[in-house]
């Protein structure tokens, strides 16, 4: 009997080769969380002893965990591809925008600006990216090959229709294709798929001491350079790991005893909170924040 | 543990999005804090339930407005036995298109019969989806089994009826359940109620039933995707064809026919997770290698010498339109069966398909939006495939439009 693995697998490999058959300059995003490291290693798998048709691309908030970055640049040793990084304080500089503000003062909407320049500069025609179906229901509805305007938007009324495995990405000068070869996984496939393939992560996934604050939400994050603090939040030592790997500012760790991807794989099927419930501020502002932000070109 | 991908299709008034929701729910594979959002919502809108299982399905700003669903979602839980892929359709026929999207990776059919009104439009058009898709198996749900007093003479009326019609429109195997999605009759647990009922809950069934197909074709079926050729020094002479098996199973030292070609060589080496292996089969992407130095690219099919599929300039086809516009004669456009494409043209419409009845109607030479219609299809270059009814990959394409790239049809070879 085949395993399921296999046959997830094998589905985002045959996504990741449609992608280099059908594109003439692919690009693939890289954020250093858990499922754009799955999505390198499929990409060993589709394309070795070959080079990768794509660079790595990662948009760099600024706000990163410093674990996440050392992360990235082994990886890209070890590989050997292309790194291309893109600032978003070089976006906010050059087009004098407003950071952020409050307490948490979160990059997301600007990352999506450095995003989309960074589209044109190297005229990208496909961005691959680790978003799952099972992440949030605005990402349940959306297409594998998801086909954007000149303006990076999303119409979710007017999705192509995608039937079989066949993927039709074909587009005009200046759109792009958003590529989600992992789309049909779940949080705890991935963490199946990381023991089986024993794939490396940043040891923050995993359960260390570290100082936080407490929010209004009774989330608990990281202590940080980038928060606004003032003298109502207290600092507390807990130990912790990270869900799911983002910016410092919107991204929340949760009380976890998991050393191992076993102890994780145990905890996910005991957890009784959704990853993006659990760990991310940014999905909290309303019903259709995921949805209001594709339209708007993030991813 | 396997996976089981299956689709659903209906409104919510049909019971489609209580019916998942209630999967989700028992089976409790929703999220505390995904039900205190539903909770918040459910109040919102003003409903007297305490949680509106509906509203787990329906993502989109405009679908929770308007109570329907426009696009398919997909949403996944497992059981100890199973992961489960459901695709979840929408059910008016505006939508035919989207509810084809989310059919046509399913192995299993969800039909929602309310146990009020029996088999309805709504229930053919669906039905007669599954049978041109193909789909293994069809599962009837007969929802709302409250309320009819769950009486068993209704079940077995509508499944009398629903037998007839399955037998006219060509659906192989059909199985039956009744439940009440509403207070989770049969869903997930087994009820009282429906203690006239032998066989097995919703779940338990999905949990089980057999979707492999009986008529299995095994002949062997590859396409390329990619050429791998790393021009590096150490890999001087290194060109690997890489692609999923589509169907059967390749060994190293096969004869092989390259199509459309026609030329032939011999399988040198087969790589697949990163290693040589001796053999490969169905749904496993690998990395072929051919014996002599040939010109292959993308597109093209590699079979073995014995057993070779049908290539040809013409294709006749069943194809549902999908473009808002309607056929023009004089628009181009392009064939994609899996990574193969060329230039195509609908040289003539025999007929349309009734989508209620299943019936041929004259032609008038038009094709609208969510038209079924038997076609032939002139090509610029041949293709290589296999009737769709054995084989899905060989036997089904897209149209897309040149002008617009739109994916303006879907199509299976008859």
């Amino acid at each position: 009997m085949s395993d399921y693995l296999d046959e997830l697998e094998a589905e985002a490999i045959y996504i990741l080769r449609e992608v280099a058959g059908q594109f003439d300059r692919p690009a693939l995003l890289f954020s250093g969380g858990k499922d754009s490291i799955c999505l390198v290693h499929l990409a060993l798998k589709a394309f070795r002893p070959g080079k990768f048709p794509f660079p790595l691309v990662h948009i760099d908030t600024g706000h990163n965990f410093q674990e996440a970055l050392d992360f990235r640049d082994r990886l890209v040793a070890e590989t050997g591809e292309h790194l291309i990084v893109r600032k978003v304080e070089d976006t906010i500089a050059k087009n004098r925008l407003q950071d952020a503000r409050g307490k948490f003062p979160s990059r997301n909407a600007l990352q999506t600006n450095t995003l989309l320049e960074t589209i044109e500069e190297f005229e990208f025609d496909a961005c691959i990216g680790g978003a799952r179906r099972d992440e949030e229901k605005a990402r349940a509805k959306e297409r594998v090959f998801s086909v954007r305007d000149e303006f990076g938007q999303w119409d979710p009324k007017l999705q192509r229709p995608e039937l079989w495995s066949i993927y039709n990405g074909k587009i005009h000068k200046g759109e792009n294709v958003r590529v989600f070869p992992i789309s049909n996984w779940t949080e705890l496939d991935v963490w199946n798929y990381i023991q089986r393939e024993n794939i490396q992560l940043p040891e923050i996934y995993f359960t260390h001491e570290r100082e936080c604050v407490l929010t209004e939400n009774g989330q608990l994050m990281a202590n940080n350079a980038f928060l606004n603090l003032d003298e109502s939040d207290v600092s507390v030592t807990r130990k912790v790991r990270y869900r799911t790997v983002g910016d410092m500012t919107c991204t929340a760790a949760v009380e976890s005893e998991a050393f191992t991807v076993e102890d994780i794989i145990a905890e996910i099927r005991n957890a009784k909170i959704s990853e993006r419930g659990a760990t991310r501020m940014d999905d909290r502002i309303s019903e259709a924040a995921m949805e209001d932000r594709k339209k708007g070109g993030y991813f | 543990m396997d996976l089981l991908r299956f689709f659903t299709a209906g409104n919510v008034d049909d019971g489609k999005s209580t019916l998942i929701g209630r999967l989700l729910y028992d089976s409790e594979s929703i999220s505390t804090d995904v039900i205190e959002t539903l909770t918040r919502q459910s109040k919102s809108t003003g409903e007297n339930a305490a949680i509106d299982l509906a509203l787990l399905t329906d993502g989109l700003r405009a679908e929770r407005e308007q109570g329907i669903t426009i696009d398919v979602a997909y949403k996944y839980f497992s059981t100890q036995n199973r992961k489960f892929i459901i695709a979840d359709t929408p059910g008016h026929t505006q939508y035919t298109r989207n509810m084809f999207t989310g059919a046509s990776t399913a192995q299993l059919a969800i039909i929602l019969v309310d146990a009020r009104n029996g088999i309805t439009d709504q229930t053919k058009r669906h039905s007669i989806i599954s049978a041109v898709l193909g789909i293994p198996k069809v599962l009837v749900c007969i929802n709302k089994m409250d309320l009819v007093s769950y009486s068993e003479e209704r079940f077995n009326e509508i499944v009398s009826d629903y037998r007839f019609f399955a037998k006219l429109i060509g659906l192989k195997t059909v199985d039956f359940i009744p439940a009440s999605a509403l207070n989770g009759d049969n869903v997930v647990h087994a009820s009282s109620n429906l203690s006239w009922y032998k066989g097995l809950p919703l779940l338990s069934y999905l949990e089980t039933v057999d979707v492999n197909r009986t008529d299995g074709f095994n002949e062997a079926r590859f396409q390329v995707q990619y050429v791998i050729r790393p021009q590096t020094e150490a890999l001087h002479d290194y060109r690997g064809y890489a692609g999923n098996i589509l169907s059967g199973s390749f060994q190293t030292g096969d004869e092989v026919t390259i199509l459309p070609s026609g030329l032939t060589s011999k399988i040198s080496a087969i790589e697949s997770g990163l290693k040589e292996v001796a053999s490969a089969r169905k749904n496993q992407p690998v990395v072929l290698h051919l014996k002599d130095d040939l010109d292959i690219s993308r597109g093209n099919t590699i079979v073995l010498s014995s057993a070779l599929p049908v290539t040809d300039k013409t294709v006749e086809a069943t194809i549902c339109w999908m473009d808002n516009q309607e056929f023009q004669p004089g628009h181009k456009l392009l064939l994609q069966q899996s990574s193969f494409r060329t230039k195509a043209a609908i040289r003539e419409i025999y007929s349309k398909i009734d989508i209620h009845s299943f019936q041929d109607l004259e032609s008038n030479g038009e094709l609208k939006l969510n038209e079924l219609a038997k076609v032939r299809i002139q090509l610029a270059e041949a293709i290589s495939y296999d009737v769709f009814e054995k084989q899905i990959q060989t036997g089904a394409f897209i149209l897309i439009n040149e002008n617009t790239n739109n994916t303006v049809a879907a199509g299976v070879i008859r």
